[in-house]
């Protein structure tokens, strides 16, 4: 709305920074909770974490695998990961990097104190380690763990010099805030920025900016002026609302990607008796939950017309998706579309499930989580009313929202998360909901399939990538045909950025200064 | 005056133990901040954990009695977030908050009451007329509207100021302020102003009412009979008059522009105690929205406390003692 408004004035100029050539500021969306890296699995903790620490295994734009502080890793047995790591790389403290650091931080990670979501979920199924030289790790892992490698690439190095129990605010000071990275930290305060300083014996690429400024200015409005006032040369999260403006501003650049962010709704296939928030064409009870009939569900997802909301909704700033995962991720399903648009086909399907009049539903979503959530839940309320099926839609702040979620208190409603690749979804989202395995931990309608539970203890007990991939596929397409959950879009990630500098997407919504670059500099 | 003040202390404790009664069990019936804070890719198990590390696992009453034994030692709890103390958090954050909230009552004083005395005077004239008209947009445009717009003019547009943010501070007292710098004054000068504009408004069209009404009255007839300068008999007679609501208001405007400052710190991006309240509701953070709360309960009592110490210096008749 206010870009809207600011461009509606012809004469704005965009003021230079007057700040040193080689300075940048950017700003951020959201304030990180902590400066120690394993404090709290938390987006815009990792954005300014990447600057300072390193992880074993990194990932690229488009969120690949590729060596970090470890040059290449394999499988040398059944339950053995073996990492050779880079050689002559050092702390800001001045410490070689050694695979005894590595062993200290798995060791550190599950010992922060009162994490509010600790990244033990990413270390805890290595059992033990042993290094037979500096340079080479291995881990072992209770039986065949092949996302060990995936799951590294959220794990950062910090030094064994830090000693026993490093304290997390000693991280937010600065004192304990060392690590490999392309940036060293100069100072943090929390809510507002962080100073960076170039690390020149970094073992990367050299980063273009001396002194970085990174500022959290979360309010969407405040932080696109900023930008167009000069006071930061990138902002992340651009709303869409802005990108369209934006676009057409000589100013600014404006770089974009789909991200791994899927927007999907859940029928809820834990009650089989009457379900909440559903009812008879009437009001009436129906006595059975009509969300656990195939032919419901497949009518409910072919209502949907996805393209419309895509344009319409979401201003263009998404991608219709039939699946867990888009292209280039690992796992996408290549010959899998989202449903098309078929309103007769679906009245047919709701008639021949024994529901010639529809029902009655109350369709739950957030209204400040996702871009433009509370409008998606809305516009599918309508589609949904189109085959007959009453919806009114629900759309509930996220704070009062999420945890309802998790006690089956909804029948149909909006949620989104981004998945690394496809096992991640498969697993925990779709696996029969199994506290002792501790898979099917966020399946939150507990959708149950045996046959694809079979293939997915299956796929996680191969190690050949191409032969797992192939059972995922296999896993995936099962899922959409029996409508397990309803994919809507892949949204896109937006940065904007002074004209003349280049920056690279990445589909992980991370913002890395390192890949923002002077054109042609 | 000892006595008015110990029952005045003894009052505002039962005010307090009530708002932590009602603060506490308020926010821990809504949401699960589990849920917020953990990572979608976290297990059964890690759920566990958090629950248990923040302590959700007790009976709510167990919860409560551990928060009042914590707050009888000072200790208002540990934010779930940082996993740094509540009040350290809001401590740290306060300054912020306070030079942004006296600068607005100082503006909304210095600019309202002579504006107020002006209109009252002359309120057929064109300025006094322009000033009333003013008021109204001060007080009925949104905060947040008037925040963009400044913005969009002053730092988008023209380029004269910073558009968010602090800017460079100073130390003073060991804790950084903005108005120490002139980089600290250019990023305070639009967070300030958004703040005061409706409290300049409110102050003036007091003053002008205040002025009105006392300029017919017996007194002032008589002190002009006397052959008092007009100056005197405004500043002095009609001043010691109009000023007791304007404190009271003052007082009032004081306490809500720092607990409400959240509209023009989230536009402004001022890293003050709004933001972190608003930040603690979004991811239900309870310590430090209860912490927050109990702060502004005292504010508010402190301030009160003032207002009616402020009443017996403006106006004698007041007496405290007699208040029984």
């Amino acid at each position: 709305m206010f870009i809207r408004a600011a461009a509606t004035i012809a004469a704005l100029t965009l003021t230079a920074a007057t700040a040193h050539a080689q300075s940048v500021t950017m700003a951020m969306s959201a304030a990180p909770t902590s400066i120690d890296p394993h404090y709290h699995t938390f987006n815009p903790n990792e954005t300014v974490d990447i600057h300072i620490y390193d992880r074993l295994v990194e990932r690229d734009p488009q969120n690949n695998l590729i060596p970090g502080l470890a040059l290449s890793w394999k499988l040398i047995d059944d339950s053995t990961w073996e990492f050779k790591l880079r050689q002559g790389v050092k702390f800001h403290d001045g410490s070689e990097f050694t695979a005894a650091d590595v062993a200290y931080t798995l060791t550190r990670v599950p010992t922060v104190v009162n994490s509010p979501g600790s990244f033990s979920i990413y270390t805890k199924t290595v059992i033990s380690t042993e290094s037979p030289d500096p340079y080479t790790i291995r881990m072992k892992t209770a039986g065949l763990y092949p996302l060990l490698p995936t799951d590294l690439a959220n794990v950062f190095i910090i030094p064994k010099t830090l000693g026993p129990n490093p304290a997390t605010e000693d991280f937010n000071s600065g004192k304990n805030a060392a690590g490999t990275g392309a940036y060293r930290m100069v100072e943090y305060k929390s809510g507002e920025r962080v100073e960076l300083e170039r690390n020149d014996g970094w073992w990367g690429p050299k980063p273009h900016w001396q002194h970085v400024t990174i500022r959290m200015i979360p309010n969407d409005g405040a932080r696109t002026a900023a930008l167009l006032a000069g006071d930061v040369q990138l902002i992340e999260f651009v709303p869409t609302a802005d990108a369209a403006r934006l676009r057409s501003d000589k100013r600014v650049t404006l770089s974009e990607i789909a991200s791994l962010r899927l927007i999907y709704m859940w029928l809820d296939r834990s009650h089989t008796g009457d379900a909440p928030f559903i009812t008879g064409p009437n009001g009436e009870k129906l006595g059975k939950n009509p969300l656990n009939d195939l032919r419901v569900r497949q009518a409910l997802t072919m209502a949907i017309n996805r393209p419309a909301i895509v344009e319409r909704v979401m201003e263009g700033a998404a991608y219709p998706i039939g699946q867990f995962v888009g292209p280039g991720t690992w796992g996408h399903v290549p010959d899998l579309p989202p449903p098309t648009l078929d309103v007769a086909r679906a009245k047919a399907l709701l008639a021949e499930a024994g529901y010639p009049n529809g029902f009655r539903i109350t369709l739950h979503g957030p209204n400040d989580r996702y871009v433009n959530d509370g409008k998606i839940i809305q516009s599918i309320g309508q589609m949904w009313s189109r085959i007959g099926v009453q919806t009114s839609v629900d759309a509930i702040t996220w704070p009062n929202y999420v945890g309802r979620t998790n006690k089956q208190e909804f029948s149909a409603y909006l949620l989104g998360w981004g998945f690394p690749e496809a096992t991640n979804p498969l697993r925990s989202l779709v696996y029969t909901f199994s506290p002792a395995k501790g898979w099917g931990a966020v399946n939150r309608a507990r959708y149950s399939n045996p046959a694809f539970d079979g293939l997915v203890d299956k796929l996680m007990a191969t190690a050949d990538d191409a032969a797992r991939e192939k059972l995922v596929i296999e896993a995936t397409r099962l899922a959409m045909t029996d409508v397990a959950l309803i994919p809507l879009h892949l949204q896109k990630n937006i940065w904007a950025m002074k004209a003349g500098l280049s920056f690279v997407p990445r589909t992980d919504e991370d913002t890395r200064v390192m890949d923002l670059r002077p054109i042609g500099g | 005056m000892t006595s008015w003040l110990l029952r005045r202390l003894i009052q505002a404790l039962f005010v307090v133990l009530a708002m932590t009664v009602i603060v506490f069990i308020g926010v821990n019936v809504i949401g699960d901040p589990v849920e917020i804070l953990i990572s979608p890719q976290a297990d059964q198990a890690e759920r566990a954990r958090a629950v248990i590390a923040l302590g959700l696992d007790r009976p709510l009453w167990e919860q409560y009695a551990r928060f009042l034994w914590g707050a009888l030692h000072g200790d208002l709890g540990k934010s779930f977030v940082f996993n740094e103390p509540a009040l350290r958090l809001i401590l740290q954050r306060m300054p912020a908050t306070m030079e942004l909230a006296v600068t607005a009552v100082l503006l909304s004083i210095v600019l309202g009451i002579p504006l107020g005395l002006y209109a009252g005077l002359r309120p057929n004239g064109i300025p006094g007329r322009l000033i009333m008209a003013g008021s109204i947009f001060g007080f009925s445009l949104p905060t947040f509207w008037v925040g963009l717009m400044l913005i969009m003019v002053f730092a988008v547009q023209l380029g004269w100021l910073p558009s968010t943010g602090r800017g460079q501070t100073a130390m003073m007292f060991g804790v950084p302020w903005s108005f120490l710098t002139r980089d600290g004054l250019a990023h305070m000068l639009m967070p300030a102003t958004n703040l005061a504009l409706g409290n300049i408004a409110l102050v003036l069209r007091l003053t002008r009412a205040g002025v009105r009404e006392n300029m017919h009255m017996d007194y002032v007839k008589f002190a002009r009979a006397k052959g008092l300068t007009p100056a005197r008999v405004l500043f002095v007679h009609v001043m010691k008059n109009i000023l007791i609501p304007i404190v009271t208001v003052v007082g009032l405007e004081f306490g809500s522009i720092i607990a409400f400052a959240v509209v023009t710190e989230s536009v402004f991006a001022w890293p003050g105690m709004g933001k972190l309240i608003i930040d603690s509701i979004n991811v239900l953070d309870r310590p430090v929205i209860v912490a927050y709360l109990m702060m502004i309960v005292f504010l508010f009592i402190a301030i009160n406390l003032i207002v009616d110490l402020l009443y017996t210096v403006l106006d004698p008749r007041v007496r405290l003692e007699s208040r029984e």
